[in-house]
């Protein structure tokens, strides 16, 4: 433990020594409580710091003004895909326009059916001598869906390099399409 | 031979302990009183908004929406704008009030009075959230506390933050309202997530 030097101690060794340090007080000072208060209040800083600071993921919306629709019909049927968020976090997706098949997966899943169709859209984008842009995505997400499945999939987005996609209501009809 | 002494020199012990201390009471940044706990969502995003002076919007598990403008000066315009806008008349201990609060969730008609209420009175408030659609309409506050907040804070940084377990009805609300308000950039705000390791990408 600590030192425990007092006062007369220090006297009483100087003594035996027989003489004129009899004197000399010590100037050792018992650290103990200090080091102890120190530690707590370490202690309590490491507790209440949070040391992961947030991070912020930023998102591009599409004009308001500008409908969608004239965007969207210039997409080709075989560069689009379509994911559709729903309850219990399940994921709907479905490839071109018209009369789609709609599947259903999960968010664990997901990234290897974008990316296959990444790969698809490009290798028939550059056969055709289009802009290389890759998938277009759109996310809808429905009533059912949580922020979390949101996120997810923007994250996706960037996971896979996904250039052009973005974030649109889903109509009745493919609400219709869900089996819930 | 003499007996070896017990005793440590502990003052490299207590000059290292010292030294933690100073480092975490100068990095340490204590949490303001939030009305509501969030628990953000997850993302691999490694940029790090800035820390002062951010317009947020918090939506809580519930759907319960709060706005946030962090920063004393902007705060204290914000309020005298919203005053502005619904015809309301705060005193001067209302506005101190609100400047030196967190997050605000109160529907205007009842923020006059949440804001007279004791600094203990207000904490235990539960707040109803600001009421938020999809129109111009002085029915959806969000709006108005956005572009109100927009002016006030100079064209502030617009940081959404929504609890994981958010409904999508209130996140589409608050996109709507932001997108009425013509801001098109704007920043979640996540936890963090390791990236996954590049040949799992392949």
């Amino acid at each position: 433990m600590a030192e425990m030097l007092t006062g007369s101690e220090g006297a009483h060794h100087g003594k035996k020594r027989g003489g004129v340090r009899a004197k000399k007080l010590s100037t050792r000072v018992d650290m103990t409580p200090m080091v102890d208060l120190a530690f707590l209040l370490v202690t309590f800083f490491i507790l209440t710091t949070t040391m992961s600071k947030p991070k912020a993921m930023q998102v591009v919306m599409p004009e308001k003004d500008v409908k969608d629709t004239a965007q969207m019909s210039k997409i080709r049927e075989s560069e689009s895909m379509t994911i559709l968020l729903g309850g219990n976090d399940r994921v709907y997706y479905y490839f071109g326009i018209e009369n789609p098949k709609v599947e259903v997966t999960n968010f664990t899943n997901i990234r290897k059916v974008i990316q296959q169709r990444n790969r698809e859209v490009l290798a028939l984008q550059q056969a055709n001598g289009w802009k290389p842009n890759g998938v277009y995505i759109g996310i809808k997400p429905t009533d059912k869906s949580r922020y979390q499945n949101l996120v997810d999939m923007l994250d996706e987005m960037k996971i896979n390099d996904i250039k052009s996609y973005a974030i649109v209501d889903p109509t009745p009809e493919e609400l219709a399409m869900l089996p819930e | 031979m003499p007996r070896a002494s017990t005793a440590i020199d502990m003052t490299p012990m207590v000059d290292v302990a010292f030294l933690l201390v100073t480092f975490f009471i100068l990095t340490t940044q204590f949490r303001p009183d939030e009305p509501v706990q969030v628990q953000m969502p997850s993302s691999t995003s490694m940029t790090q908004p800035q820390e002062k002076g951010n317009l947020t919007i918090t939506i809580a598990p519930d759907g319960r929406i709060f706005f946030d403008l962090d920063n004393q000066n902007y705060r204290r315009e914000l309020i005298q704008r919203m005053g502005e806008t619904y015809g309301i008349n705060f005193t001067l201990d209302e506005i101190n009030a609100f400047v030196v609060g967190s997050s605000i969730g109160m529907p205007m008609n009842q923020l006059k009075s949440f804001l007279a209420l004791p600094p203990e009175d207000r904490r235990k408030v539960e707040q109803p959230g600001i009421p938020a659609d999809t129109t111009k309409s002085l029915a959806n506050e969000l709006y108005y506390w956005l572009e109100n907040g927009r002016r006030a804070g100079n064209n502030p940084v617009i940081l959404i933050k929504g609890d994981l377990n958010a409904t999508y009805p209130a996140v589409r609300n608050v996109f709507e309202t932001l997108a009425l308000s013509k801001v098109n950039k704007f920043g979640l705000i996540t936890a963090d997530e390791m990236p996954p390791p590049p040949d799992a990408l392949k």
